[in-house]
């Protein structure tokens, strides 16, 4: 399980839809947790060489911390993947997000093998639609979260 | 986006345990297929990796079937395993590894890939306070043995490609 990798994974698609550093407000809106959790993760982050804060700024990834980022974005991709072309699950966006902290990258690599991922991954990744754009499925915008 | 880190429904644990019934698929499509490519000569001669991946086959069926049958318990809508097998089947039909330490590391990659994920689900359950339409205990059972089995087979392989050094 990796909390961690899901705040880079927020952190990262900020920093890059804004070219700057993650206000941590938006970190924690779309992760759907509190400002306060947030700030405690971001901490844990920067102590383990990932992210750096800036005061008034928010939040900006190390070069470590985007490399581990786009692995765990890629992770979520394969799910996503997976779930749409091997078991053919409509509400995969949701299901993604349940199992994401459970699947580990060695066993996303596995699945993998199995689906046709295109070799722009991750960046075909589309934070607006919570999905990937190169997936053959017609998308809607989520509602956002309760 | 939001954030998640249990299992907390009867729906997740099936996604997730149908997760591993496809990596079991993998694992025994990816070992018969191995199989398969050894010549008459390969397998008078090496019958170790034969029977290795015999046996692996053999484990990830079970495998396979302990993990159905979990899954048959929960309230969940049946899933369609055939799609599955003919889809991962499509795929490794046409794969040959290159040589015998090609086929050994493939298969202590299936069988530490299937650890980790049995090691990470246990966790994951553990956890979790939410109650399933299993038996909590009979499920973490059935998991800890599958656990146990992938650790004994990564550990055979191993032992294998080290007498071959």
């Amino acid at each position: 399980m990796n909390t961690a990798n899901q705040y880079l994974k927020a952190i990262y698609l900020i920093q890059k839809q804004e070219n700057n550093p993650a206000a941590t407000g938006r970190v924690a809106d779309m992760l759907d947790v509190s400002p306060a959790s947030a700030n405690e993760m971001i901490g844990k982050l920067e102590a383990r060489g990932l992210a750096e804060h800036e005061k008034y700024k928010g939040v900006r990834l190390t070069d470590d911390g985007i490399v581990r980022a786009r692995d765990a974005l890629q992770t979520y991709c394969i799910i996503e993947r997976f779930l749409t072309n091997v078991l053919d699950v409509k509400e995969f966006r949701a299901e993604a997000r349940e199992l994401e902290s459970v699947i580990d990258g060695t066993v996303a690599e596995r699945l993998d093998t199995i689906i046709d991922r295109k070799p722009e991954c991750p960046d075909c990744f589309d934070p607006e639609m919570d999905a990937c754009a190169c997936l053959d499925v017609e998308l809607e915008v989520e509602p956002p979260a309760d | 986006m939001s954030l998640s880190q249990q299992v907390s429904s009867d729906r997740q644990l099936a996604r997730l345990l149908q997760i591993g019934i496809v990596l079991e698929e993998v694992v025994e499509a990816r070992a018969h297929h191995h199989y398969q490519s050894l010549s008459d000569d390969e397998r008078v001669l090496d019958p170790e990796i034969e029977q290795l991946l015999s046996h692996a086959a053999d484990e990830s069926a079970d495998h396979r079937k302990r993990l159905e049958a979990l899954i048959q318990d929960l309230s969940v809508d049946s899933i369609p395993f055939d799609e599955i097998e003919t889809l991962v089947e499509a795929r490794y039909g046409q794969t040959k590894p290159d040589d015998f330490d090609g086929v050994l590391y493939d298969q202590l990659c299936n069988e530490e890939t299937a650890y980790k994920f049995y090691d990470d689900l246990i966790e994951a359950i553990e956890a979790s306070d939410a109650s399933f339409s299993v038996d909590r205990d009979q499920l973490l059972e059935v998991l800890r043995g599958l656990r146990a089995e992938e650790r004994d087979g990564a550990e055979e392989v191993t032992k294998i490609m080290e007498e071959r050094e």
